[in-house]
């Protein structure tokens, strides 16, 4: 292996924020009103990924399982705050919130830790060099998944109001009336990361297998971390958005196999 | 066969209702009165609470699918989850006898359900409550959007089922019909269940 990275500098950044400009002074010409929405998000990413940068570094330096156990929770908490904000029916109360939260810390961690365990053997296992990058990938692509399934399942139980009620009516069971809708919603939530799969390689690069290339890791060998990751992110998907679906649709049905769409916000 | 004790929940005040075999009792009264809160309740189709029995047995004994098998509850605007009636039977050859009484062609069952008018998708839901032979029928507004050839059939094939032994809670604006097919009449105003008329 031929190590040849090429380490950049604040002037290489600064060259390439020049690009940055070029859109400020696009939106200003074409009157896109853009130009104060892209300083913003300019600066939070420098400002989040530098803090990242830092985080990273003193987790690295002390690999102390309780702080990257702490940067866990934090991952897991921003995750489940993000599958709320893309709701547009929420849950009512904690289930807004508590809903995909569970499902994203369930599958997410779980097919980190088998990851960890099993192929990548790390040592010790929960070091965060390994840790920290394996879930927030997984948890990127599980979180997408659970937000997109979430949303199919109340949107089509509202729409179907009726079709739902007249099966319960007709005594059919609660798990008989829902499941083409939590059929549809699972499938919806798989769709991405079955795109990604086939489009990997051909159509895009995905950027680990890029970033390990740029820092000098040979192609095959980057290939193969690659496709761990896609088999990873695949999985920890399907588990998230059949969790997250099932669990939502119990939750809009009760007991006594009523349907209940009091139980989401504006309902 | 049917009985109902203090049986409530938001918007209905606790109502008593005894029904039965072979009785129909009509719910009258003014749109957004409770006569549809007051059915579902019954079917056990919203949270609700008091006790609601049937021949003896509570409804709390019984899973809440099989109590919804026994007394059914059909509403003002059924849904439909497949393409084509048939495929909404369990067994739709075996459930085409039912349809010309009701005035429905037996052909029915092949035709998608987007291309059925309103009274036809009524009677058609009716058939597939009917289908199941509930023992206590609960219907909103059996004959609303019917003319009075269909309606006068509806009935018939209402009247054949009360005098198999089922009974039928029906709620209706149209005084006459409450007259004619129901044994008793009850009036609901404001969630409450009001007076009863003989």
């Amino acid at each position: 292996m031929t190590a040849t990275y090429i380490t950049l500098d604040y002037l290489d950044l600064g060259l390439a924020a020049l690009l940055l400009v070029l859109n400020g002074a696009l939106s200003i010409w074409l009157r896109l009103g853009l130009e104060r929405q892209l300083l913003i998000a300019a600066l939070r990413m420098c400002v989040q990924l530098g803090l990242m940068g830092l985080v990273l570094k003193t987790l690295f330096a002390v690999v102390s399982p309780w702080l990257t156990g702490l940067a866990v929770v934090v991952m897991v908490a921003f995750a489940g705050r993000e599958v709320m904000a893309r709701q547009e029916t929420r849950f009512r109360g904690f289930w807004a919130y508590g809903l995909g939260t569970t499902s994203v810390l369930f599958a997410g961690t779980l097919v980190t830790v088998f990851a960890l365990a099993t192929q990548i053997q790390a040592d010790p296992w929960y070091h965060p060099r390994y840790a920290i990058p394996l879930l927030g990938m997984i948890l990127g692509n599980t979180m997408t998944g659970i937000a997109i399934g979430l949303n199919t399942l109340t949107g089509r139980v509202k729409r179907e109001r009726a079709a739902i009620e007249t099966m319960l009516a007709l005594g059919e069971t609660r798990a008989a009336a829902f499941r083409p809708f939590v059929r549809s919603a699972v499938r919806n939530g798989l769709i991405p990361i079955v795109n990604a799969m086939s489009a990997a390689g051909v159509v895009s690069l995905p950027g680990m297998m890029t970033g390990q290339i740029l820092s000098g890791v040979e192609p095959m060998e980057a290939i193969k971390y690659q496709i761990l990751i896609m088999f990873l992110i695949a999985g920890g998907t399907a588990l998230g958005v059949v969790t997250a679906v099932h669990a939502g649709a119990l939750r809009l049905s009760d007991a006594r196999h009523r349907l209940r769409l009091d139980r989401l916000a504006g309902n | 066969m049917l009985e109902v004790r203090a049986l409530s929940r938001p918007g209905l005040a606790p109502v008593d209702l005894d029904l039965a075999a072979g009785e129909a009792l009509a719910l009258l009264g003014p749109s957004g009165s409770g006569k549809t809160l007051l059915l579902r309740a019954i079917a056990d189709l919203d949270p609700n609470q008091g006790r609601v029995g049937l021949d003896g047995e509570d409804r709390e004994d019984v899973p809440a699918p099989t109590w919804r098998r026994r007394v059914t509850y059909l509403s003002t605007e059924p849904g439909w989850w497949a393409e084509r009636a048939g495929e909404h039977f369990p067994d739709a050859a075996g459930a085409k006898a039912l349809l010309p009484p009701l005035g429905l062609p037996e052909d029915m069952m092949a035709r998608p359900i987007a291309e059925l008018s309103t009274g036809e998708r009524h009677r058609l839901a009716l058939a597939r409550v009917l289908v199941q032979a509930p023992r206590v029928l609960l219907l909103d507004e059996p004959t609303s959007g019917l003319d009075q050839e269909t309606t006068r059939m509806v009935e018939a094939v209402l009247r054949a089922r009360l005098a198999d032994g089922a009974a039928i809670l029906f709620s209706t604006h149209d005084e006459a019909l409450a007259a004619r097919l129901g044994d008793r009449c009850v009036r609901v105003r404001d969630g409450r269940v009001e007076t009863e008329t003989p």
